[in-house]
Protein backbone atom coordinates (compact mmCIF):
# COMPACT_ATOMS: atom_id res chain seq x y z
CA UNK A 1 0.00 0.00 0.00
CA UNK A 2 1.05 3.48 -1.07
CA UNK A 3 1.15 6.51 1.12
CA UNK A 4 -1.12 8.11 -1.20
CA UNK A 5 -3.70 5.52 0.17
CA UNK A 6 -2.60 5.95 3.88
CA UNK A 7 -3.67 9.70 3.22
CA UNK A 8 -6.91 8.80 1.38
CA UNK A 9 -7.46 7.12 4.73
CA UNK A 10 -7.00 9.79 6.66
CA UNK A 11 -8.79 12.40 4.75
CA UNK A 12 -11.69 10.00 4.42
CA UNK A 13 -11.78 9.52 8.22
CA UNK A 14 -11.08 12.63 9.76
CA UNK A 15 -13.32 14.56 7.30
CA UNK A 16 -15.35 12.57 4.79
CA UNK A 17 -16.81 10.39 6.67
CA UNK A 18 -16.45 12.36 10.03
CA UNK A 19 -18.04 10.12 12.62
CA UNK A 20 -19.91 13.28 14.53
CA UNK A 21 -20.94 15.52 11.14
CA UNK A 22 -21.44 12.84 8.91
CA UNK A 23 -21.63 9.47 10.00
CA UNK A 24 -23.48 11.01 12.99
CA UNK A 25 -22.16 7.86 14.86
CA UNK A 26 -21.37 8.05 18.46
CA UNK A 27 -24.18 11.25 19.36
CA UNK A 28 -24.86 9.64 22.85
CA UNK A 29 -21.15 11.02 24.00
CA UNK A 30 -20.72 13.84 21.54
CA UNK A 31 -24.08 15.19 23.01
CA UNK A 32 -23.84 14.23 26.53
CA UNK A 33 -20.21 15.93 27.57
CA UNK A 34 -19.41 18.48 25.91
CA UNK A 35 -20.10 21.37 28.05
CA UNK A 36 -16.93 22.29 27.95
CA UNK A 37 -13.72 22.14 25.89
CA UNK A 38 -11.79 20.22 28.13
CA UNK A 39 -14.27 17.63 28.72
CA UNK A 40 -14.81 17.14 25.11
CA UNK A 41 -11.58 16.88 24.60
CA UNK A 42 -10.57 13.98 27.14
CA UNK A 43 -13.62 12.21 25.81
CA UNK A 44 -12.15 12.59 22.53
CA UNK A 45 -8.65 12.11 23.48
CA UNK A 46 -10.10 8.51 25.09
CA UNK A 47 -12.14 7.56 22.01
CA UNK A 48 -9.67 8.01 19.77
CA UNK A 49 -6.84 5.68 22.06
CA UNK A 50 -9.84 3.13 21.83
CA UNK A 51 -10.13 3.44 17.96
CA UNK A 52 -6.53 2.90 17.34
CA UNK A 53 -6.03 0.25 19.41
CA UNK A 54 -8.91 -1.79 18.64
CA UNK A 55 -8.47 -1.39 15.32
CA UNK A 56 -5.21 -2.27 15.59
CA UNK A 57 -5.77 -5.68 17.81
CA UNK A 58 -8.82 -6.76 15.32
CA UNK A 59 -6.29 -6.45 12.38
CA UNK A 60 -3.72 -8.37 13.94
CA UNK A 61 -6.39 -11.06 14.56
CA UNK A 62 -8.32 -10.60 11.51
CA UNK A 63 -6.96 -13.94 10.17
CA UNK A 64 -8.09 -15.84 12.87
CA UNK A 65 -11.25 -14.56 13.51
CA UNK A 66 -14.19 -16.83 11.02
CA UNK A 67 -16.83 -14.69 10.24
CA UNK A 68 -19.69 -15.82 12.74
CA UNK A 69 -17.52 -15.17 16.13
CA UNK A 70 -16.22 -11.75 14.67
CA UNK A 71 -18.63 -9.64 16.26
CA UNK A 72 -18.38 -11.31 19.83
CA UNK A 73 -14.44 -11.34 19.42
CA UNK A 74 -14.60 -7.48 18.26
CA UNK A 75 -17.22 -6.55 21.83
CA UNK A 76 -14.33 -8.61 23.46
CA UNK A 77 -11.45 -7.04 21.78
CA UNK A 78 -13.15 -3.09 22.47
CA UNK A 79 -14.28 -3.47 26.17
CA UNK A 80 -11.06 -4.82 27.08
CA UNK A 81 -9.88 -1.73 25.53
CA UNK A 82 -11.77 0.55 27.67
CA UNK A 83 -11.70 -0.60 30.84
CA UNK A 84 -7.96 -0.28 30.26
CA UNK A 85 -8.47 3.20 29.35
CA UNK A 86 -11.30 3.82 32.31
CA UNK A 87 -8.46 2.48 34.86
CA UNK A 88 -5.94 4.92 33.62
CA UNK A 89 -8.09 8.02 34.13
CA UNK A 90 -9.28 6.65 37.62
CA UNK A 91 -5.74 6.95 38.31
CA UNK A 92 -3.98 9.54 36.40
CA UNK A 93 -6.43 12.05 35.74
CA UNK A 94 -9.13 11.02 38.64
CA UNK A 95 -10.72 14.91 38.36
CA UNK A 96 -11.84 14.26 34.70
CA UNK A 97 -12.80 10.59 35.26
CA UNK A 98 -15.31 12.30 38.09
CA UNK A 99 -16.56 14.75 35.32
CA UNK A 100 -16.96 12.06 32.34
CA UNK A 101 -18.30 9.37 35.00
CA UNK A 102 -20.49 6.86 33.10
CA UNK A 103 -19.19 7.97 29.56
CA UNK A 104 -15.94 6.72 29.63
CA UNK A 105 -16.49 2.93 30.07
CA UNK A 106 -19.53 4.18 28.01
CA UNK A 107 -17.18 4.22 25.16
CA UNK A 108 -17.62 0.47 24.51
CA UNK A 109 -20.92 1.04 22.80
CA UNK A 110 -19.61 3.75 20.36
CA UNK A 111 -21.09 2.19 17.40
CA UNK A 112 -17.87 4.16 15.30
CA UNK A 113 -15.64 1.67 17.00
CA UNK A 114 -17.36 -1.63 15.99
CA UNK A 115 -18.28 0.02 12.92
CA UNK A 116 -14.18 0.92 12.06
CA UNK A 117 -13.55 -2.62 13.31
CA UNK A 118 -15.70 -4.05 10.76
CA UNK A 119 -15.85 -1.98 8.12
CA UNK A 120 -11.55 -1.65 7.96
CA UNK A 121 -9.50 -3.13 10.49
CA UNK A 122 -11.14 -6.42 9.98
CA UNK A 123 -10.08 -6.24 6.41
CA UNK A 124 -6.78 -4.23 6.03
CA UNK A 125 -3.24 -4.44 7.39
CA UNK A 126 -1.81 -3.26 10.88
CA UNK A 127 -0.62 -0.07 9.81
CA UNK A 128 -3.61 0.87 7.32
CA UNK A 129 -5.95 0.11 10.59
CA UNK A 130 -3.77 2.53 12.63
CA UNK A 131 -4.02 5.01 10.37
CA UNK A 132 -8.04 4.99 9.84
CA UNK A 133 -7.87 4.68 13.54
CA UNK A 134 -6.15 7.37 14.50
CA UNK A 135 -7.62 9.36 11.51
CA UNK A 136 -11.81 8.46 12.82
CA UNK A 137 -10.74 9.42 16.76
CA UNK A 138 -8.77 12.86 15.69
CA UNK A 139 -12.35 13.86 13.24
CA UNK A 140 -14.44 12.63 16.25
CA UNK A 141 -12.44 14.36 18.76
CA UNK A 142 -12.13 17.81 17.24
CA UNK A 143 -15.68 17.44 16.59
CA UNK A 144 -16.26 17.03 20.21
CA UNK A 145 -13.85 19.92 20.95
CA UNK A 146 -15.47 22.16 18.41
CA UNK A 147 -19.18 21.48 19.80
CA UNK A 148 -17.33 21.70 23.65
CA UNK A 149 -16.64 25.35 22.70
CA UNK A 150 -19.49 26.87 20.56
CA UNK A 151 -21.33 25.64 24.29
CA UNK A 152 -18.64 26.81 27.08
CA UNK A 153 -18.56 30.17 25.38
CA UNK A 154 -22.31 30.55 25.14
CA UNK A 155 -23.11 28.91 28.12
CA UNK A 156 -20.35 30.00 30.26
CA UNK A 157 -18.46 32.91 28.72
CA UNK A 158 -15.46 30.68 29.21
CA UNK A 159 -13.18 28.54 26.84
CA UNK A 160 -10.74 25.86 28.48
CA UNK A 161 -12.21 26.01 32.04
CA UNK A 162 -10.48 22.95 34.10
CA UNK A 163 -7.70 22.56 31.60
CA UNK A 164 -6.05 21.63 34.79
CA UNK A 165 -7.68 18.46 35.38
CA UNK A 166 -6.29 17.29 32.13
CA UNK A 167 -2.90 18.56 32.10
CA UNK A 168 -1.81 19.48 35.44
CA UNK A 169 -1.92 22.48 37.83
CA UNK A 170 -0.15 24.85 35.17
CA UNK A 171 -2.71 24.84 32.94
CA UNK A 172 -5.41 26.63 35.39
CA UNK A 173 -4.06 29.75 33.78
CA UNK A 174 -4.95 28.88 30.68
CA UNK A 175 -8.59 29.34 31.13
CA UNK A 176 -10.27 32.10 29.15
CA UNK A 177 -12.87 34.17 30.39
CA UNK A 178 -13.93 35.74 27.38
CA UNK A 179 -17.14 37.76 28.70
CA UNK A 180 -16.52 38.26 32.24
CA UNK A 181 -19.13 38.76 34.75
CA UNK A 182 -21.29 36.85 32.48
CA UNK A 183 -24.13 35.36 34.16
CA UNK A 184 -24.15 32.38 31.97
CA UNK A 185 -26.77 31.03 29.23
CA UNK A 186 -28.32 27.49 30.70
CA UNK A 187 -30.21 26.41 27.59
CA UNK A 188 -26.53 25.80 25.78
CA UNK A 189 -25.12 23.92 28.92
CA UNK A 190 -28.46 21.44 28.93
CA UNK A 191 -29.15 19.12 26.29
CA UNK A 192 -31.33 21.35 23.79
CA UNK A 193 -28.06 23.39 23.24
CA UNK A 194 -26.11 20.20 22.55
CA UNK A 195 -28.35 19.29 19.53
CA UNK A 196 -28.21 23.29 18.55
CA UNK A 197 -24.56 23.11 18.23
CA UNK A 198 -24.01 20.15 16.61
CA UNK A 199 -26.99 21.30 14.17
CA UNK A 200 -24.67 24.47 13.56
CA UNK A 201 -21.51 21.96 13.02
CA UNK A 202 -23.15 19.82 10.37
CA UNK A 203 -24.17 22.75 8.53
CA UNK A 204 -21.00 24.57 8.92
CA UNK A 205 -19.33 21.60 7.36
CA UNK A 206 -22.01 20.85 4.65
CA UNK A 207 -21.06 24.21 3.62
CA UNK A 208 -17.48 23.98 3.42
CA UNK A 209 -17.61 20.52 2.01
CA UNK A 210 -19.91 21.37 -0.74
CA UNK A 211 -17.99 25.09 -1.37
CA UNK A 212 -14.62 22.84 -1.77
CA UNK A 213 -16.21 20.52 -3.41
CA UNK A 214 -16.72 22.32 -7.14
CA UNK A 215 -19.52 19.60 -7.98
CA UNK A 216 -22.85 20.41 -6.42
CA UNK A 217 -23.46 17.68 -3.67
CA UNK A 218 -27.38 17.24 -3.94
CA UNK A 219 -30.09 18.30 -6.61
CA UNK A 220 -31.63 20.91 -3.78
CA UNK A 221 -28.24 22.16 -3.63
CA UNK A 222 -27.81 23.02 -7.30
CA UNK A 223 -30.92 24.45 -7.58
CA UNK A 224 -29.99 27.22 -5.24
CA UNK A 225 -26.91 27.45 -6.98
CA UNK A 226 -28.63 28.26 -10.30
CA UNK A 227 -31.53 30.24 -9.45
CA UNK A 228 -28.49 32.65 -8.02
CA UNK B 1 -7.48 -25.24 14.99
CA UNK B 2 -7.22 -28.67 13.74
CA UNK B 3 -9.24 -30.26 10.85
CA UNK B 4 -11.12 -32.59 12.37
CA UNK B 5 -12.29 -30.22 15.04
CA UNK B 6 -15.91 -29.36 15.09
CA UNK B 7 -16.25 -25.21 13.93
CA UNK B 8 -18.50 -24.24 16.97
CA UNK B 9 -15.98 -25.68 19.29
CA UNK B 10 -12.84 -24.29 17.36
CA UNK B 11 -14.74 -21.07 17.33
CA UNK B 12 -15.31 -21.05 21.13
CA UNK B 13 -11.83 -22.15 21.54
CA UNK B 14 -10.86 -19.03 19.99
CA UNK B 15 -13.28 -16.70 21.58
CA UNK B 16 -12.38 -18.23 25.07
CA UNK B 17 -8.14 -17.38 24.19
CA UNK B 18 -9.20 -13.80 23.63
CA UNK B 19 -11.33 -13.86 26.67
CA UNK B 20 -8.45 -14.90 28.04
CA UNK B 21 -5.86 -12.22 27.32
CA UNK B 22 -8.34 -9.54 27.36
CA UNK B 23 -8.96 -10.30 31.00
CA UNK B 24 -4.80 -10.92 31.24
CA UNK B 25 -4.58 -7.68 30.22
CA UNK B 26 -7.03 -6.01 32.61
CA UNK B 27 -5.31 -7.73 35.74
CA UNK B 28 -2.35 -6.51 34.76
CA UNK B 29 -3.22 -2.96 34.41
CA UNK B 30 -5.63 -3.30 37.42
CA UNK B 31 -2.62 -4.30 39.59
CA UNK B 32 -0.95 -1.29 37.91
CA UNK B 33 -2.99 1.33 38.92
CA UNK B 34 -4.85 -0.45 41.98
CA UNK B 35 -2.84 1.66 44.59
CA UNK B 36 -3.08 4.95 42.90
CA UNK B 37 -6.67 4.79 42.39
CA UNK B 38 -7.19 3.94 46.45
CA UNK B 39 -5.05 7.19 47.22
CA UNK B 40 -6.67 9.57 44.79
CA UNK B 41 -9.69 8.59 46.81
CA UNK B 42 -8.39 9.34 49.58
CA UNK B 43 -6.92 12.27 48.32
CA UNK B 44 -10.42 13.77 46.97
CA UNK B 45 -11.92 12.80 50.67
CA UNK B 46 -9.10 14.82 52.47
CA UNK B 47 -9.01 17.91 50.09
CA UNK B 48 -12.60 18.12 50.57
CA UNK B 49 -12.71 17.38 54.53
CA UNK B 50 -10.01 20.12 54.59
CA UNK B 51 -12.21 22.84 52.94
CA UNK B 52 -14.13 22.44 56.14
CA UNK B 53 -11.86 21.63 58.81
CA UNK B 54 -8.95 24.01 58.60
CA UNK B 55 -6.00 21.83 58.27
CA UNK B 56 -3.61 23.14 60.92
CA UNK B 57 -6.27 23.26 63.55
CA UNK B 58 -5.85 19.11 64.37
CA UNK B 59 -3.57 17.00 63.89
CA UNK B 60 -5.14 13.45 64.15
CA UNK B 61 -5.49 10.80 60.93
CA UNK B 62 -8.86 12.55 59.71
CA UNK B 63 -9.64 10.09 57.55
CA UNK B 64 -9.12 6.94 59.69
CA UNK B 65 -10.66 8.95 62.82
CA UNK B 66 -14.41 8.09 61.53
CA UNK B 67 -17.47 6.71 62.50
CA UNK B 68 -21.13 6.16 61.77
CA UNK B 69 -24.41 7.50 63.08
CA UNK B 70 -27.49 5.67 61.94
CA UNK B 71 -30.84 7.34 63.08
CA UNK B 72 -33.29 7.18 60.42
CA UNK B 73 -36.10 9.06 62.67
CA UNK B 74 -34.54 11.41 63.54
CA UNK B 75 -32.38 12.69 60.10
CA UNK B 76 -35.72 11.28 57.84
CA UNK B 77 -32.60 9.32 55.86
CA UNK B 78 -32.00 5.44 56.27
CA UNK B 79 -28.36 6.49 55.00
CA UNK B 80 -25.36 5.93 57.85
CA UNK B 81 -24.11 8.87 58.41
CA UNK B 82 -20.08 9.37 58.51
CA UNK B 83 -18.70 11.41 61.00
CA UNK B 84 -15.02 12.33 60.31
CA UNK B 85 -13.32 13.74 64.15
CA UNK B 86 -10.45 16.16 64.48
CA UNK B 87 -8.79 16.43 67.32
CA UNK B 88 -5.53 18.21 68.29
CA UNK B 89 -3.00 15.94 70.85
CA UNK B 90 -5.89 14.26 71.58
CA UNK B 91 -8.55 17.34 72.15
CA UNK B 92 -11.96 17.10 70.36
CA UNK B 93 -11.58 20.18 68.04
CA UNK B 94 -14.32 19.57 65.53
CA UNK B 95 -16.29 16.80 63.25
CA UNK B 96 -17.03 16.54 60.05
CA UNK B 97 -20.51 15.22 58.85
CA UNK B 98 -21.58 13.93 55.46
CA UNK B 99 -25.78 14.44 55.74
CA UNK B 100 -28.07 13.50 53.41
CA UNK B 101 -31.29 16.34 52.82
CA UNK B 102 -33.90 13.83 51.99
CA UNK B 103 -36.14 16.63 50.67
CA UNK B 104 -34.70 18.33 47.75
CA UNK B 105 -36.48 19.61 44.83
CA UNK B 106 -35.12 16.47 43.07
CA UNK B 107 -34.49 14.09 45.85
CA UNK B 108 -31.12 13.38 47.87
CA UNK B 109 -28.44 16.64 48.75
CA UNK B 110 -25.60 15.52 50.31
CA UNK B 111 -24.02 17.84 52.43
CA UNK B 112 -20.36 18.16 53.90
CA UNK B 113 -21.28 19.89 56.84
CA UNK B 114 -18.35 21.14 59.30
CA UNK B 115 -19.07 21.37 63.42
CA UNK B 116 -16.47 23.01 65.79
CA UNK B 117 -16.29 21.69 69.16
CA UNK B 118 -18.69 24.09 70.76
CA UNK B 119 -21.13 23.75 68.20
CA UNK B 120 -20.85 26.45 66.13
CA UNK B 121 -20.47 25.55 61.84
CA UNK B 122 -17.28 25.81 60.37
CA UNK B 123 -18.71 25.47 56.68
CA UNK B 124 -21.03 23.27 54.31
CA UNK B 125 -20.84 21.98 50.90
CA UNK B 126 -22.76 20.22 48.84
CA UNK B 127 -21.40 16.96 47.70
CA UNK B 128 -23.55 15.70 44.60
CA UNK B 129 -27.54 16.84 44.31
CA UNK B 130 -30.21 16.87 41.50
CA UNK B 131 -31.19 20.58 41.84
CA UNK B 132 -32.42 21.71 38.43
CA UNK B 133 -29.34 23.66 36.59
CA UNK B 134 -30.14 27.45 36.75
CA UNK B 135 -32.60 27.32 39.42
CA UNK B 136 -31.33 25.31 42.75
CA UNK B 137 -28.25 24.83 41.67
CA UNK B 138 -26.79 28.03 43.37
CA UNK B 139 -26.71 25.59 46.58
CA UNK B 140 -23.19 24.82 45.06
CA UNK B 141 -20.28 26.76 46.06
CA UNK B 142 -19.16 26.53 42.66
CA UNK B 143 -22.30 28.85 41.44
CA UNK B 144 -22.93 31.04 44.61
CA UNK B 145 -21.80 32.20 47.64
CA UNK B 146 -24.74 31.28 49.50
CA UNK B 147 -23.77 28.10 50.89
CA UNK B 148 -20.56 30.02 52.74
CA UNK B 149 -23.18 32.09 54.88
CA UNK B 150 -23.62 28.82 56.89
CA UNK B 151 -19.88 29.63 58.31
CA UNK B 152 -19.92 31.08 62.11
CA UNK B 153 -23.70 30.00 62.29
CA UNK B 154 -24.52 28.15 65.63
CA UNK B 155 -28.38 26.79 67.32
CA UNK B 156 -28.03 30.22 69.00
CA UNK B 157 -26.96 32.39 66.27
CA UNK B 158 -29.65 32.80 64.65
CA UNK B 159 -32.06 30.91 67.06
CA UNK B 160 -34.42 27.81 66.29
CA UNK B 161 -37.09 30.23 64.43
CA UNK B 162 -34.52 32.26 62.65
CA UNK B 163 -33.35 27.92 61.01
CA UNK B 164 -35.50 28.34 57.61
CA UNK B 165 -35.49 30.40 54.32
CA UNK B 166 -36.74 33.80 54.88
CA UNK B 167 -40.06 32.70 52.92
CA UNK B 168 -40.35 30.54 55.71
CA UNK B 169 -39.73 33.88 58.23
CA UNK B 170 -36.01 32.55 59.15
CA UNK B 171 -33.31 34.38 58.08
CA UNK B 172 -31.28 32.59 54.92
CA UNK B 173 -32.38 33.73 51.69
CA UNK B 174 -34.02 31.88 49.28
CA UNK B 175 -32.85 31.58 45.15
CA UNK B 176 -34.90 33.71 42.77
CA UNK B 177 -37.73 30.65 41.49
CA UNK B 178 -35.99 28.02 44.17
CA UNK B 179 -36.89 27.64 47.45
CA UNK B 180 -37.55 24.22 47.99
CA UNK B 181 -33.58 23.17 47.42
CA UNK B 182 -32.18 26.36 50.12
CA UNK B 183 -34.54 25.08 52.56
CA UNK B 184 -33.83 21.46 52.53
CA UNK B 185 -30.19 23.22 53.05
CA UNK B 186 -31.19 25.19 55.85
CA UNK B 187 -33.21 22.12 57.73
CA UNK B 188 -30.31 19.52 57.05
CA UNK B 189 -27.80 22.02 58.57
CA UNK B 190 -29.80 22.77 61.70
CA UNK B 191 -30.48 19.02 62.04
CA UNK B 192 -26.92 18.14 61.85
CA UNK B 193 -26.63 20.75 64.60
CA UNK B 194 -28.92 19.49 67.01
CA UNK B 195 -27.67 16.10 66.80
CA UNK B 196 -24.35 16.93 67.52
CA UNK B 197 -25.40 19.02 70.93
CA UNK B 198 -27.52 15.84 71.94
CA UNK B 199 -24.73 13.63 70.85
CA UNK B 200 -21.20 14.79 70.86
CA UNK B 201 -19.94 13.15 73.94
CA UNK B 202 -21.04 10.24 72.42
CA UNK B 203 -19.72 10.90 68.81
CA UNK B 204 -16.25 12.25 69.83
CA UNK B 205 -15.77 8.80 72.32
CA UNK B 206 -17.09 6.11 69.89
CA UNK B 207 -14.26 3.83 68.39
CA UNK B 208 -13.37 4.71 65.32
CA UNK B 209 -14.00 2.55 62.21
CA UNK B 210 -11.71 3.59 59.13
CA UNK B 211 -14.03 0.66 56.92
CA UNK B 212 -16.41 4.05 56.68
CA UNK B 213 -15.86 5.82 53.68
CA UNK B 214 -18.11 8.34 51.89
CA UNK B 215 -18.50 8.36 47.95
Amino acid sequence: MTDVSLKKIFTDGAWQQNTGLVVLLGLCPLLAVTSTVVNGLALGLATMATLILSNLSVSLLRGLLKPEIRIPAFVLIIASVVTVIELLMHAFFYDLYRVLGIFIPLIVTNCAIIGRAEAFASRNRPLASVVDGFATGLGFCITLVLLGAIREFAGRGTLLAGADMLLGDWASSLTLSIIPDYSGFLLAMLAPGAFFGLALLIAARNAWAAKADSRPQNPAFEQVQNKS
Amino acid sequence: MSKGMHPIISSGLLLGIIALLGTALLAGVNDLTKERIVEQEKLRVQQQLNEIAPLQSYNNDLLEDVMEIEDTDFFHHSAAIPVYRARLNGQPVSVVMIVTAPDGYNGDIRLLIGINASGTVLGVRVISHRETPGLGDPIEAEKSDWILNFAQKSLNNPDSSGWAVKRDGGEFDQFTGATISPRAVVKAVHRALLYFQVHKLAIFDAPANPEVRHD
